[in-house]
């Protein structure tokens, strides 16, 4: 008995509703963010991860307003990433209610931003989200890149090093997503799981490609994260979190019932 | 006129989660403030913290929050810690390069260390981050809350009491820490309890209708 295998139901979230696009290109609608996380909330989520895409192009109010709503109806951990660039934009994303920020692009283009965020607000909550891609070719031993702007555009920065790098700094947990297999339904990206697990000393969340319950499972018993996150396959009711949770502890999984 | 609940503002933090927890369990006042007269008219106070404990006690000090939560504790009023709030009540901390703290409780914080393993000798991460498992006394605090309920924590730093008659409350993550500490009308959780669902929730709605006495 001890820690308990977190499930985060993400809310990629566009103009205000929750979306999730199939390698971020043909995206469907599945409602209302507040509503959403309430009904999460209800069925034991162990967290909630809200990713504001539209970050980087538009206005952020709407996103503090909703942020602001979704946290003080829920009451269970809540991480808000997207265009998070200044220490000022992590303490409005505090203010509003957020418990934890996700730091992506601005981390790649500076990296000393984690370290200034961590000492002034804590590692606790400080999550440096990375989206990975396979580099290394049929026959090369494995090799992931980071990649920004929704993995478009690739940095050359070795995706094992950036990780260690990120947790030196202060980061106090690493949001890892296969860009891959975010979308496939094909599950996690396992050896890019386990090798980013072994090379830091914080928790890792697993993202990018569940697409049954046997994913959630694989990606604990085999990536070695600390807790997995999905989108699509909760928010069009194919599983509830309830399910997954029993998916899981019948096959040895600790999990929060 | 309805009973006051204060969570004191010294500017560590987020108090909106801990205000609208509040808000849900119970239908007084709550005040989110740094104001000490404002504090001392309360019939309960909050005491939360988060961050690095030196950035903590180096605000409480400038604030004068040392001086008023002590009176507030004499004074025989409920009063909650969270977190590094729970932490900065206990003697020292060894983080920040080895912190002094409020001395109100026996014990010290200690670190998970870099090589904290688990029961099968697995490494276990730090931050202690997650739903894990609170082993209770029998305090009107736990009432309704059954045994071995687990609450989200998320802390690198641990309390490790030197007086057992102080500890509400136990957890297990590669050593054995304090969960919850407390005397009289003193109590103090290292947990989130505003973002522990439901069992989080009625340990809040226990506090807002205890009177003090254990």
């Amino acid at each position: 008995m001890g820690l308990a295998k977190r499930i985060i139901p993400c809310l990629d979230v566009d103009n205000g509703r929750v979306v999730k696009g199939v390698q971020f290109v043909d995206i469907r609608d599945a409602g209302d963010p507040v509503e959403i996380a309430k009904r999460y909330n209800e069925a034991g989520a162990d967290e909630i991860t809200f990713l504001d895409i539209t970050a980087s192009h538009q206005g952020r109010d709407t996103t503090v307003h909703t942020v602001e709503r979704i946290a003080s109806e829920v009451f269970i951990p809540l991480t808000v990433g997207g265009g998070i660039r200044s220490n000022d934009d992590i303490r409005r994303m505090l203010n509003a209610g957020a418990d934890k920020v996700g730091i992506n692009s601005a981390a790649v283009h500076n990296p000393d931003f984690v370290k200034a965020a961590s000492d002034r607000f804590g590692a606790q909550c400080i999550v440096v989200a990375i989206d990975a891609k396979q580099v290394s070719g049929a026959g090369e031993p494995l090799r992931w890149e980071i990649f920004t702007h929704g993995g478009r555009k690739p940095t050359g920065i070795d995706a094992i090093e950036w990780a260690a790098r990120m947790s030196e700094y202060g980061a106090g947990e690493i949001l890892l997503t296969s860009m891959d297999r975010d979308g496939t339904k094909n599950g996690f990206d396992l050896p890019l799981t386990s090798a980013i697990t072994a090379a830091v000393p914080i928790p890792v969340i697993a993202s990018g490609g569940v697409g049954n319950l046997q994913h959630l499972v694989d990606g604990v018993t085999d990536g070695h994260a600390d807790a997995v996150l999905a989108a699509s396959i909760f928010h069009f009711g194919e599983y509830t979190v309830a399910e997954a949770k029993a998916y899981m502890q019948e096959r040895g999984i600790e999990v929060r019932l | 006129m309805s009973e006051t609940v204060a969570v004191i503002d010294y500017g560590m933090g987020n108090l909106h989660s801990v205000a609208s927890a509040l808000g849900k369990v119970c239908d007084q006042q709550v005040l989110v403030s740094s104001d000490p007269a404002e504090i001392a008219r309360a019939d309960r106070v909050i005491f939360p913290g988060v961050g690095a404990i030196g950035d903590c006690m180096g605000e409480i000090k400038r604030l004068g929050v040392d001086t008023l939560l002590r009176e507030q504790i004499a004074s025989g009023k409920p009063v909650l810690g969270i977190c590094v709030g729970m932490q900065a009540l206990m003697s020292h901390s060894a983080e920040s390069g080895n912190t002094t703290c409020l001395d109100v409780l026996s014990g010290n914080v200690e670190f998970f260390g870099h090589q904290l393993k688990g029961d099968q000798g697995e490494v276990l991460k730090v931050p202690h981050m997650g739903w894990n498992q609170v082993h209770h006394n029998d305090h009107p605090l736990w009432a309704d809350i059954a045994q071995d309920s687990r609450f989200y924590f998320v802390h690198s730093y641990y309390v490790q009491s030197t007086n057992t008659e102080q500890v509400m409350a136990s957890c297990h993550y590669g050593v054995s820490f304090a969960a919850a500490v407390g005397r009289s009308n003193l109590f103090a959780v290292q947990f989130h309890p505003e973002k522990s669902h439901t069992a989080g929730l009625q340990l809040l709605h226990n506090f807002v209708r205890w009177n003090g006495q254990s």
